[in-house]
């Protein structure tokens, strides 16, 4: 099967830095702008257990789903009438949150490790998101801003509840309380969805870092004003997270969408196994 | 965990730790906090802890529940809050608030289902009937600690061109100049000073007639920005 190479129509950047306050960074980010792959994961966890969870995480997805896709293509359908990514993502997180947990059960220093992650795959001018804990994806499509992805913490429970108001949320004493991460158990619950993608969109995956110091309507200022130049975006970003006291570790990763990116006609395929039998 | 100081007059009478889900006011014994006066109803108000935060209901009282002056039905407790029942004051103290705000800022933690249960057992206890709280009740939002004060207000003028003399205060953080797709660069508004940066165009803007590069360059009073032939001049607000 032909290599996937999405980084004709798919433009990616990443930024991690510590912050302003903690020595170290238990972020991890990767980007595939070939494969059209995002991964993004808030480590947690004693001394560096928290960095070697998310850097797990990021590494084996990575290597993982590249590998998936060499098998099969993102957009197949398989069995169960879901595509390969789906499948996939689903697969390969709960296989790496295994992965997670061994290390974390059986290293007396691990003990107790996880992390949050946010997966995006981009295929047929869609895209397949995965994502556990509170590391967010946003999209700016025509200047707005809208949150893809639904955190899954205590903050966010409270909210679906009535149980406080956004306004009051910013004050919450619960921030830092999520209700699902990878490693922490033998299972993990891995939310998964599948959207369409345009032309002009601009995507921000990013950890509790960016969103707990800079607003969302900064946020969209900055994708709206500098996405020309994405790695600058990612830097001042950062930058602003840091400026506003940049209390934790802080991660982005972006991805522009400069052009459709259909996924390849399986015919073709098939002329060339034709052509080639009688060859 | 947090705590409610209840005083009279300025004397301190006891220290109450909220350590159950629900702590019930009132003049009864019945209640956990029992204060015996007659300005305090038999069941006054109701305070309800979900880990680390705790919500103040007022339980339909005769003289009504006040927060920092204020009367509330419903209101969600920050640190230092006052509470006035009649002539009784309870001040709420919520050290995890102390601890997070002194420099550690706390640590994301996985929350265990049987802890998640609990908190969804006390959520559903208390059901949309809340639903609106009082705005007023709620702080204003701690300002940004970016306070751009720091720095006077910035503003550019167009020296030439068909916009000259005109003026632009650099509010925003960020402040884009030129034509998207040919030449744009961007000014940023930080704590410590404002800021050039090239982000697209083969061309790269000049200060005072040199030419930068890709990395953001401070900008002094009266320094010139020259970028596709228009030139404005960049200057403090005292």
């Amino acid at each position: 099967m032909a290599k996937i190479d999405l980084s004709i129509a798919i433009e990616m950047a990443t930024c991690s830095d510590p912050g302003r306050v903690r020595t170290n960074n238990e972020d991890s980010v990767l980007a595939n702008p070939q494969l059209g792959l995002a991964v993004l994961a808030d480590g947690m966890g004693g001394y560096n257990a928290g960095e070697v969870a998310s850097s797990m995480a990021t590494a084996v997805l990575g290597s993982e789903l590249e590998h998936a896709f060499g098998v099969h293509p993102p957009h197949q359908i398989s069995e169960d009438g879901k595509t390969w990514a789906h499948a996939a993502l689903i697969d390969r997180v709960t296989k790496t949150n295994a992965a997670i947990h061994h290390a974390a059960s059986s290293n007396a220093q691990y003990a107790g490790m996880g992390t949050t992650l946010v997966i995006v795959q981009f295929f047929d001018n869609r895209m397949a998101v995965a994502h556990i804990g509170d590391s967010r994806l946003y999209r700016l499509r025509n200047g707005e801003l809208s949150r893809v992805t639904r955190d899954h913490s205590l903050l966010q429970e409270q909210l679906d509840s009535g149980l406080i108001t956004p306004e009051q949320a910013r004050f919450s004493q619960n921030k830092n309380l999520v209700t699902r991460a990878m490693g922490v158990d033998t299972h993990v619950d891995t939310e998964l969805a599948e959207h369409a993608v345009l032309p002009g969109d601009v995507y921000l995956l990013c950890s509790d870092g960016l969103n707990d110091m800079v607003e969302d309507d900064e946020i969209a200022l900055t994708l709206s004003s500098l996405s020309a130049n994405l790695p600058l975006c990612a830097q001042q970003l950062v930058d602003m997270a840091n400026d506003n006291g940049g209390r934790d570790n802080v991660s982005v990763i972006l991805a522009k969408i400069k052009q459709p990116f259909p996924a390849p006609e399986m015919t073709s395929g098939w002329k060339e196994r034709v052509q080639s039998w009688f060859s | 965990m947090a705590k409610l100081i209840l005083s009279m007059d300025n004397l301190v009478l006891k220290e109450i730790p909220l350590n159950k889900e629900r702590t019930t006011l009132g003049r009864k014994a019945s209640n956990d906090i029992q204060i015996d006066n007659l300005a305090i109803s038999g069941e006054h108000a109701v305070i309800v802890t979900i880990l680390n935060d705790s919500f103040l209901e007022d339980l339909n009282s005769t003289n009504g529940t006040f927060v920092n002056g204020q009367q509330i039905k419903k209101h969600f407790l920050q640190n230092n809050d006052v509470v006035e029942l009649g002539k009784y004051r309870l001040k709420y103290v919520n050290e995890a608030a102390l601890q997070a705000s002194q420099a550690d800022f706390e640590k994301t933690m996985v929350l265990r289902p049987d802890m998640m249960r609990k908190a969804a057992e006390q959520a559903a206890g208390k059901p949309a009937d809340l639903a609106p709280p009082i705005a007023a009740a709620v702080p204003k939002p701690a300002p940004a600690p970016a306070a751009a004060d720091a720095v006077p207000l910035g503003a550019i003028q167009v020296l030439n061109g068909s916009n000259a003399g005109k003026t632009m205060e650099l509010v925003k953080s960020l402040t884009t100049l030129g034509k998207p797709g040919v030449q744009v660069a961007v000014i940023a508004r930080r704590p410590h000073g404002y800021f050039l940066t090239h982000v697209e165009g083969a061309k790269f803007p000049s200060i005072n007639g040199t030419q930068i590069d890709t990395q953001a360059h401070e900008l002094k009073d009266h320094d010139v920005i020259e970028l596709a032939g228009v030139k404005m001049e960049f200057f403090l607000k005292r």
